[in-house]
C-alpha cells in the first residue's frame, strides 16, 4: 500500500502544480489546451493580417480606375491573402479547435504525441513570419495567385519564391504531424467504450480529414520541390523547353488542392453537427449516415481534381469524368444537409450565439454548394471559369462556411475554456454584423462574374462597377465586425458569468462532464463510456 | 367566383412568373451570346440554376419552418426520432436522379463543343504579356492587338471612355455564317482566352497548341469583347479582345485590305521622315507598347523594368538601341518587336526614346536603319 | 478493459509508435507519389493517346496508304520568349494520304551575335490524333545550335497512320522554338 500512497502523492503535487511561468510556458508547454490556445491566437492574428490585405484589394476594386496601389502590389496582395487565409488561418485554428476537444471529447489525457505537438505548433510562427517579411523585399512577396501555376511562378517569379517554397514546406511538415498525431491519438487513446461509432461527429471528421491531410500535403511539398529543382537545378518538370509540361504542375497541385478544400471544410461539418443537436435538444438525426456521408465525401475528393482545369484542354473523356465524378459529389453532401435539418426539424430550438453561426453555416454553405454545382457542369464552367463566380463560390463556403463554423466552434466552447460565459449581446451583435457583411460582400460576386469580370484583375470595365462598390462596403462591415469578436473574447476571458459543467442544456458528451474552466490535465484516469 | 385570397394569390404567382425571364435578361446574368453553342450553355445555366432554386426552397422550407414552429420559447418539445434509413435512401436516391438527368444535357453540350471539324477559317492565337497575336493561317495576314484604353484614364487623370478597357487597337476579324477553328497558344506564361457572347474560354499554355471553334450565324455581326481568363502576371487585366464578326464578303475585303496595308507599310518605309514626323509618331507608339512596364515618363518600373530616362542605350548605343527593339533582350520580359511594329513604328520609337525625358540626343532613327539593320 | 494510460506529456506504447510509424510511411510515400506523378502522367497520356504529345522516332516501314481520303495538315510556328530566331515553315499545309511518308520542311536563322541552341517543341492538335503520328525524322528530336548568322533548312519526315479515325479531315501540327541554353547537352 505504500507505493499506492507514494503514487498517490506523487499524482496530487503533480495535479497542484499548474502550468509553469512565464513565456516559458508557451515555448515548451506540451500540454494540449495550451497548444490548441496558441494555434488559436495564431490563426486569429492570420484572418486580421489576411484581412487586412482584402481590404486593399477591396478598397483598389471599389471603383473603375488605379486610385490606391500598382498593378505590381495588388497580385502580391491577392497571393498573400490567399496563402494566408488558407494556411495561416482556416486550416491552424481547425487545428487549435483539435487540439483542445479531441481529447476530452474521447476521454484522453492528451494527444498521443505531446511533444511533436508543439513542434507542429512553432513551425507556424517561423513559416509565415518568412512568407511575410518577403513583402518588405525588394522583388516583392509571391505575385502569382495562391494556386502559383508554373511557369508564372517558375520561370517569370519574383526572388521571394524560394521563401515561398520554403514556407510552404515548414507549414506543410506541421500539417503532416498534426494529423498523424490526431490519427495515433483517435486509434489508441479512446476511453474504454468508446467505439468509433461512438464518437462524437467532430472527432469523426477530424479522423478523416487528418488521413486527409497525411495523403496530400506531401503532394503539395512534392510540387514546391519540383519548382524548386526547375527554378534553381536546371530541371524541367514545367517548362515546355526541356521537355516539360506546363499542365503538369497543374494536375499534381490540383491533386493536393481539391482534397485540401474539403480539409477546410470537414472539422466545420463537424462542428456543425455537435452545435445543432445541442441547440435543438435533439440527438444528431442519422449518425451513421453522417459518418458514411464524410467518408464518401472524402474518398471522392480524390478523384475530381481536374474539375479545376476544365478549360485547359483537357481530352473529351476526361472532362466528362470529372464532370460526372464532381456532380456524385454533391449527393453525400446533400445528404448531411438534409440530416441538420431533419435534426431541427421537431426539435426544441433556442438560439444562443453558437447556433445562430451554426444555422447561418447551414443556409450559406449550401447556396456555395449550390454555386458549386453549377461550376461542375463542364459547358458552363467555359463561361464561369476564372471568373467572379468562382470566387463568390468558394468565399461562401469558406467564410460563411469553414470560418463561421469555426466562430460558432468557439462560442460553444468558450465557456468551457474560459469558465466564463461570453455576453450573449455581443456574440448575437458580432452575429448579425459578420452576416450581413458577409452577404453584400460576396453575394454580388454571383452577378459580376456572371456579366463577364475576371479574377485576379486590379481593374474593371466600367459595367462592373456597381456591384464591388457593394462589395467592398460588405467587405469593411465584415471586417471591422470581427474586432467585436476580438473584444468578446478578451471581455470572456478576463472575467463573466460564471458557467456550469454541462454549461449548456442540451449539451452531451465528455467534454461537458469535466469543470469549466477545464483543468489543466483532465482525465488521468479514463472515463467509462456506456 | 374565385376569393380574394385566390386572387391575390393568382396575381403573386403570374407575377413571378415573369422573374425567370427577366432574370434571364438581366445584365447581372450570363450572356445568352449570339451562337448556337453559347445558347445551349446559358440554357444550361438556367436549368441547374432553377433546380438549385426549387431545392433550395424546399429545403430552406423545411428548415425556416422549424426554426419558427419549434422553438423552446413557444413550448415546443423535442421529439426523440433519430434515423430513419428509408428517409436517407430517398434523399440519396432524388439527387442522383436529377444530377443524371442534368448530366445528359450536359454532356451533348460538351461533345459539341470539342467538334473542331470541317472549320471554314484558322486563326491562330498567341498570348503574350500582355497582349494578344494573331494569324490568319493559310492568308498571310498577321497582327498584335494591344489594350486602347490610355494611362490617362486608368489613373483617373481624364474621364473613362464608354470601352473602358474592352478596347484595342485592332479588332480580330471574323465573317459570320462559316465555323471559326481558333488555335491557342502562348509565347510565354499561361494566358486563357475568352469572349462570352461566343462562349469560347481557352487556356493558351506556352509550347501546346488548343484547339477551339466558334460559328457566329449570319445576322450576328458586331462586336463581341472578351477578356484574358487566366492570371498572367502584372496586366493581366490589361489584354483585352475585341472580336469583330462582319459578313463573309466584308471578311474577304478586309483581309485584302490587311494585305495591302503590308505592302503599303513596307513601301512607306523606305519613304521620307522628318524629325517631327517620327516624334509625333513614336510617342504614341511608346504610349501603346512601351509605357506599360517602363512607365510614362521612361522612370522604369523599380529593378523589374528598366528605366529609359537617362538610360546609356537610349542616348549612346544607337546600334544596340536597334538591336535590342529587334531581337529583344533574351533572359529578360524584353521581348523582340519586329514582328509587332512596322519598321516605321520601330524608328519613331527609337528617336521617341532618344530625345524624351531629357535625352534630347538630336539623333533620329529611318525607317531605312531598321531595314538595314534586319538584314 | 482497463489500460495504464500515459499521463500528459509522456509517451508510451508499441502501440502508438507503430500507427505513426505507419502514418510516417504512407506521408513518405505519397510524396513519392507526387514525383511518380510525372512519369505516369505522361505514360498515361501516351497509352490513352492524349495530350498531343506526339512519341518518338520510328523507323520507316512500308505501310498501307488509304487512297480513299486525304488529310490537310497545317503546319504552325511559334517562338517562346526571348527566343529572337527566325522561325518558319516552308510549307503552310499539305493534303496527304493516311499512310503516305511525306517531307517537309522548315527553316531556322540566329540572328544574334552570339551562338544558340534552340529545341522545338511538337504539339498536335487534335490531342487525340498525336498517337497516329509517326516521324522518322524531325528537327524535334534533337536540339539545334546554330552559329551567330546562321540558318538551315530543317526537314520534317512523317505519316498518319492509316488507322487514324475517319471524322479527323484536319490535323494541326504545332512547334514551338525555346531557347534551349539552359538545358544544353
Amino acid at each position: 500500500m505504500t507505493t499506492a500512497t507514494a503514487n498517490h502523492d506523487d499524482h496530487a503535487d503533480h495535479g497542484h502544480h499548474g502550468p509553469a511561468k512565464g513565456i516559458m510556458r508557451w515555448v515548451l508547454t506540451t500540454n494540449h489546451k495550451d497548444i490548441g490556445t496558441m494555434y488559436l491566437w495564431f490563426s486569429f492574428t492570420m484572418l486580421f493580417i489576411g484581412g487586412a490585405m482584402a481590404l486593399i484589394v477591396r478598397t483598389e476594386l471599389f471603383q473603375p480606375g488605379m486610385q490606391l496601389i500598382e498593378p505590381e502590389f495588388y497580385n502580391q496582395m491577392t497571393t498573400m491573402h490567399g496563402l494566408i487565409m488558407v494556411f495561416g488561418a482556416i486550416m491552424p485554428a481547425f487545428v487549435g479547435l483539435a487540439n483542445w476537444m479531441v481529447p476530452l471529447m474521447i476521454g484522453a489525457p492528451d494527444m498521443a504525441l505531446p511533444r511533436m505537438n508543439n513542434w507542429s505548433f512553432w513551425i507556424l510562427p517561423f513559416a509565415f513570419g518568412m512568407l511575410l517579411f518577403t513583402l518588405f523585399t525588394d522583388a516583392g512577396a509571391p505575385n502569382f495567385g495562391w494556386t502559383f501555376y508554373a511557369p508564372l511562378s517558375t520561370t517569370y517569379a519574383p526572388s521571394s519564391v524560394t521563401y515561398f517554397i520554403f514556407g510552404v514546406h515548414m507549414m506543410g511538415i506541421s500539417s503532416i504531424m498534426g494529423a498523424i498525431n490526431i490519427i495515433v491519438t483517435i486509434l489508441n487513446l479512446r476511453a474504454p467504450g468508446m467505439t468509433l461509432m461512438k464518437m462524437p461527429l467532430f472527432v469523426w471528421t477530424w479522423f478523416i480529414t487528418a488521413y486527409l491531410l497525411v495523403l496530400v500535403m506531401p503532394v503539395l511539398a512534392g510540387v514546391v520541390t519540383m519548382m524548386l529543382m526547375d527554378i534553381h537545378f536546371g530541371t524541367s518538370f514545367f517548362d515546355a523547353a526541356g521537355g516539360g509540361d506546363p499542365v503538369l504542375f497543374q494536375h499534381v497541385f490540383w491533386f493536393f488542392g481539391h482534397p485540401e478544400v474539403y480539409i477546410m471544410i470537414l472539422p466545420a461539418f463537424g462542428i456543425v453537427s455537435q452545435i445543432i443537436p445541442t441547440f435543438a435538444r435533439k440527438p444528431l438525426f442519422g449518425y451513421a449516415s453522417m459518418v458514411y456521408a464524410t467518408s464518401s465525401i472524402a474518398f471522392l475528393s480524390f478523384i475530381v481534381w481536374a474539375h479545376h482545369m476544365f478549360t485547359v484542354g483537357l481530352p473529351l473523356q476526361a472532362e466528362l469524368f470529372f464532370m460526372y465524378a464532381t456532380m456524385l459529389i454533391a449527393i453525400p453532401t446533400g445528404v448531411k444537409v438534409f440530416n441538420w435539418v431533419s435534426t431541427m426539424f421537431r426539435g426544441s430550438m433556442t438560439f444562443e450565439t453558437p447556433m445562430l453561426f451554426a444555422l447561418a453555416f447551414v443556409v450559406l454553405f449550401t447556396i456555395g454548394g449550390f454555386s458549386g454545382l453549377m461550376l461542375a457542369i463542364a459547358p458552363a464552367d467555359f463561361q464561369y471559369h476564372d471568373t467572379y463566380f468562382v470566387v463568390a463560390h468558394f468565399h461562401y463556403v469558406l467564410v460563411p462556411g469553414a470560418l463561421f463554423g469555426i466562430i460558432a466552434g468557439v462560442y460553444y466552447w468558450l465557456p468551457k475554456w474560459t469558465g466564463n460565459y461570453y455576453s450573449e449581446k455581443l456574440g448575437k451583435f458580432h452575429f448579425w454584423m459578420s452576416f450581413i457583411g458577409v452577404n453584400v460582400t460576396f453575394f454580388p460576386m454571383h452577378f459580376v462574374g456572371l456579366a463577364g469580370m475576371p479574377r485576379r484583375i486590379p481593374d474593371y470595365a466600367l459595367q462592373f462597377a456597381d456591384f464591388n462598390a457593394i462589395a467592398s462596403v460588405g467587405a469593411f462591415i465584415f471586417g471591422f465586425s470581427q474586432l467585436i469578436f476580438l473584444f468578446l473574447l478578451i471581455k470572456t476571458i478576463l472575467g463573466g458569468e460564471k458557467a456550469t459543467d454541462k454549461v449548456w442544456e442540451g449539451a452531451e458528451g465528455l467534454e461537458w462532464t469535466i469543470p469549466s474552466p477545464a483543468p489543466y490535465h483532465t482525465f488521468a484516469e479514463p472515463p467509462h463510456v456506456k | 367566383m374565385f376569393s380574394r385570397t385566390w386572387q391575390r394569390l393568382s396575381s403573386v404567382v403570374l407575377g413571378l412568373l415573369t422573374v425567370p425571364t427577366a432574370l434571364a435578361e438581366w445584365d447581372g446574368n450570363m450572356t445568352r451570346g449570339v451562337t448556337e453553342v453559347s445558347q445551349s450553355i446559358f440554357e444550361l445555366h438556367m436549368l441547374i440554376f432553377w433546380i438549385c432554386v426549387w431545392i433550395g426552397v424546399a429545403v430552406f422550407g423545411v428548415m425556416f419552418y422549424s426554426i419558427f414552429k419549434y422553438r423552446k420559447s413557444k413550448g415546443a418539445v423535442a421529439s426523440k426520432f433519430h434515423e430513419s434509413l428509408g428517409l436517407e435512401l430517398l434523399w440519396t436516391a432524388i439527387p442522383t436522379i436529377i444530377l443524371i438527368a442534368m448530366a445528359v444535357p450536359a454532356t451533348s453540350t460538351l461533345i459539341k463543343m470539342y467538334d473542331t471539324t470541317n472549320a471554314d477559317v484558322d486563326i491562330k492565337i498567341t498570348g503574350h504579356q500582355w497582349k494578344w497575336q494573331y494569324d490568319y493561317l493559310g492568308e498571310d495576314v498577321g497582327f498584335f492587338s494591344n489594350l486602347s484604353t490610355t494611362k490617362d484614364e486608368i489613373y483617373n487623370r481624364i474621364e473613362k471612355g464608354e470601352n473602358y478597357l474592352e478596347e484595342v487597337d485592332k479588332h480580330v476579324v471574323v465573317p459570320t455564317g462559316q465555323k471559326i477553328r481558333f488555335l491557342i497558344t502562348s509565347n510565354d506564361v499561361i494566358h486563357a482566352w475568352w469572349v462570352p457572347d461566343i462562349a469560347v474560354k481557352k487556356d493558351a499554355i506556352p509550347g501546346y497548341i488548343n484547339e477551339t471553334w466558334a460559328l457566329i450565324p449570319e445576322g450576328e455581326e458586331g462586336l463581341y469583347r472578351g477578356k484574358c481568363a487566366e492570371l498572367c502576371g502584372v496586366q493581366h487585366g490589361f489584354m483585352p479582345i475585341v472580336l469583330e464578326a462582319v459578313t463573309a464578303d466584308e471578311y474577304q475585303a478586309w483581309l485584302g485590305d490587311q494585305r495591302a496595308g503590308k505592302v503599303a507599310e513596307a513601301a512607306a518605309a523606305l519613304g521620307d521622315f522628318s524629325y517631327d514626323d517620327l516624334m509625333t509618331e513614336g510617342a504614341e507608339v511608346y504610349a501603346r507598347n512601351c509605357a506599360a512596364c517602363h512607365g510614362s515618363e521612361g522612370q522604369g518600373m523599380g529593378s523589374v523594368f528598366p528605366a529609359l530616362a537617362g538610360s546609356p542605350i537610349a542616348i549612346n548605343d544607337m546600334a544596340g538601341h536597334i538591336d535590342i527593339l529587334i531581337n529583344g533582350r533574351p533572359g529578360t520580359a524584353m521581348q523582340s518587336f519586329s514582328a509587332q511594329l512596322t519598321d516605321v513604328e520601330i524608328a519613331a520609337v527609337i528617336t521617341y526614346e532618344r530625345n524624351a525625358w531629357g535625352n534630347d540626343t538630336g539623333e533620329m532613327a529611318t525607317p531605312q536603319m531598321i531595314i538595314d539593320a534586319k538584314k | 478493459m482497463t489500460l495504464k494510460l500515459p499521463e500528459s506529456g509522456t509517451q508510451s506504447g508499441p502501440k502508438l509508435s507503430n500507427t505513426a510509424l505507419k502514418l510516417v510511411l504512407a506521408a513518405i510515400a505519397m510524396f513519392g507519389f507526387g514525383f511518380a506523378l510525372v512519369p505516369l502522367y505522361d505514360v498515361f497520356c501516351e497509352f490513352a493517346g492524349i495530350n498531343g504529345k506526339t512519341a518518338g522516332k520510328v523507323e520507316k516501314v512500308e505501310q498501307w496508304v488509304d487512297t480513299s481520303r486525304t488529310i490537310k495538315v497545317q503546319f504552325i510556328t511559334t517562338n517562346n520568349d526571348g527566343m529572337p530566331w527566325e522561325f518558319e515553315t516552308l510549307q503552310e499545309e499539305v493534303e496527304i494520304h493516311p499512310g503516305a511518308w511525306t517531307q517537309v520542311a522548315f527553316w531556322a536563322f540566329n540572328p544574334m551575335q552570339n551562338d544558340m541552341v534552340g529545341q522545338a517543341v511538337p504539339s498536335v492538335s487534335p490531342s487525340e490524333v498525336a498517337q497516329y503520328v509517326q516521324k522518322t525524322e524531325c528537327f524535334c528530336f534533337d536540339q539545334q545550335k546554330l552559329k551567330a548568322g546562321e540558318g538551315r533548312d530543317m526537314p520534317l519526315i512523317f505519316s498518319l497512320d492509316p488507322d487514324l479515325p475517319d471524322h479527323v479531315r484536319t490535323v494541326t501540327m504545332s512547334y514551338t522554338l525555346f531557347d534551349a541554353g539552359d538545358f544544353a547537352e
